[in-house]
């Protein structure tokens, strides 16, 4: 292979023929009926339950179930995390106390609290929202905290000059400068909040996008489940690529 | 040493923390004998605690755990050939690296386990679905991170390998993979940690398996003390593994 960047074309060129290949090798073993047939159902049967579960409004009422769901989630989890941040990363003494703490209990696996949650907030939508919050506090109150040792310490010994008080410094000194550090906690925060909250949908419910996925499960409608599951990378991906983006802009000015 | 100075230390400071922990659980002990908490929600830390010994013995916690850390184990190995192999592949390839070095990273965003039910489908309720899911939940990292290492080479030392006429094997073998160790360590660990939690995540979901299914198990038969008891269990073990992982980083990172 040779050196330098290939150009944009060939790049676009073998994408493409991954992908054609990629796809013909599935609707070859489909129709081979190598493998039971409906685990690997053909292309058309996935393109035709994709166009049915887009077309029917149950579909779209439990996206809205699962998003509010989601979104009271990280803004719980958010804000918890982001106040958790910024106490620890501004405290020497608090973040030596505590830190550790976070750091252990962060890579846990979130799911295992879903008995507990579901007995301390029903079997409904907030022992779900729990799930979320539970998952997203950490990558969140982590980032921020470490955002907050990267300050400038000019910026802070300006606020302190200027007698900002506590609030002011949050406000005008500390979120400004840990702009980057924030979206990327989010970005993580988002991601396994999405995760921990659609897990303890299959798990145990009767609304939402994970329900949705287990009921196609349990009634084996394998094309409904792969469009179902499509749906949930395609919309998951693309969030945060949005918010990786949004990173991204925000960074262009400084470096 | 006064209180003041003591708080001072690192060591003041976890004692701190540590104390503070207690206390709380302590409140909490005082508030469900008090009433302010329901019982039948919130066992007492003390059952908690008594409860351990008993799902020790009883529920064969260490046996258990041994199954768990074989299916990590499993799902290690997997990453460890494929993920170093298709991140090896990425290095060599510019073009592949290319086309799909982000496609990699967009997959590393996606909620892969909630492809959980697929897996049913294809392997059934066995150990097979549990390992599969953690080797594809982790698989993302171990190849950015070999293919990341590999090309932080530096470059003399390749010319070094080139000067001995090395064949490409053992140019890998002798130079590039050495070089690169320190990274790709810390994809193997994030793979690893993705796994792990995948794995216990799964065993719970699907009630099949080691730690996981002793929850979901304990919880179905509305034992509350053991329900919590084995949570705190399994975080005690998520919390070695994760130290343990991070010891082997730490010996592995270059003197610089």
């Amino acid at each position: 292979m040779t050196s330098g960047d290939a150009t944009p074309m060939r790049i676009w060129a073998l994408r493409a023929a991954f992908l054609a290949v990629a796809l013909a090798a599935w609707e070859a073993i489909s129709a081979s009926g190598l493998l039971f047939r409906d685990v690997v159902p053909s292309l058309v049967a996935i393109g035709a339950a994709l166009a049915r579960v887009l077309g029917t409004p149950d579909f779209y009422a439990n996206l809205a179930v699962t998003a509010q769901e989601i979104g009271a989630a990280v803004v719980i989890g958010g804000l918890c995390g982001l106040a958790t941040g910024i106490l620890l990363g501004s405290n020497r003494f608090l973040s030596q106390a505590f830190e550790s703490l976070l750091l252990y209990l962060g890579p846990t696996p979130k799911i295992i609290f879903f008995p507990v949650m579901i007995m301390w907030f029903g079997v409904g939508p907030g022992s779900k929202i729990a799930m979320g919050v539970a998952s997203c506090f950490f990558p969140i109150a982590i980032s921020t905290a470490a955002g907050m040792r990267q300050i400038d310490a000019v910026l802070i010994r300006v606020g302190r000059s200027f007698r900002a008080s506590p609030w002011q410094m949050i406000r005008c000194i500390y979120l400004p400068a840990m702009r980057e550090p924030i979206v990327t906690g989010l970005r993580l925060g988002l991601g396994v909040a999405i995760i921990g909250t659609l897990l303890a949908e299959t798990k145990l419910s009767n609304k939402g996008l994970g329900y949705l996925v287990i009921q196609a499960y349990a009634l084996f409608d394998m094309p409904r489940m792969y469009a179902l599951l499509i749906l949930l990378f395609v919309l998951s991906i693309g969030l945060n690529a949005l918010l990786g983006r949004f990173s991204r802009v925000t960074r262009g000015i400084s470096t | 040493m006064t209180v003041r100075a003591l708080a001072r230390t690192r060591n003041g400071a976890r004692a701190f923390g540590i104390a503070t922990t207690v206390a709380a659980i302590a409140v909490v002990e005082g508030l469900i004998r008090g009433g302010a908490i329901n019982a039948y929600i919130v066992p007492l830390p003390t059952q908690i605690l008594a409860a351990l010994p008993r799902i020790i013995a009883e529920e064969h916690v260490l046996q258990r755990f041994w199954q768990t850390a074989q299916e990590v184990l499993w799902a290690s190995l997997l990453l460890a050939a494929f993920g170093i192999a298709l991140g090896a592949l990425l290095y060599r390839f510019r073009l592949l690296r290319q086309a799909f070095e982000a496609w990699v990273g967009a997959l590393a965003a996606a909620p892969i386990v909630l492809m959980y039910p697929l897996f049913l489908v294809i392997f059934g309720r066995s150990t097979t679905t549990i390992v599969m899911i953690g080797f594809a939940a982790g698989l993302a990292p171990v190849i950015l991170k070999t293919a990341e290492g590999l090309s932080g080479t530096r470059k003399v030392l390749i010319d070094v390998g080139r000067s001995f006429k090395l064949s490409p094997a053992q140019q890998f073998r002798k130079v590039l993979l050495p070089a690169a160790l320190p990274s790709v360590f810390v994809g193997l660990r994030l793979g690893l940690i993705f796994a792990m939690i995948n794995i216990v995540g799964v065993e719970f979901l699907i009630n099949f398996g080691g730690l996981g299914q002793l929850i979901n198990e304990l919880a179905e038969r509305y034992d509350l003390p053991g329900t919590y008891g084995a949570i705190l269990f399994v975080i005690l073990a998520s919390v070695t593994f994760f130290d343990l992982t991070a010891r082997i980083e730490r010996w592995l990172r270059p003197v610089e």
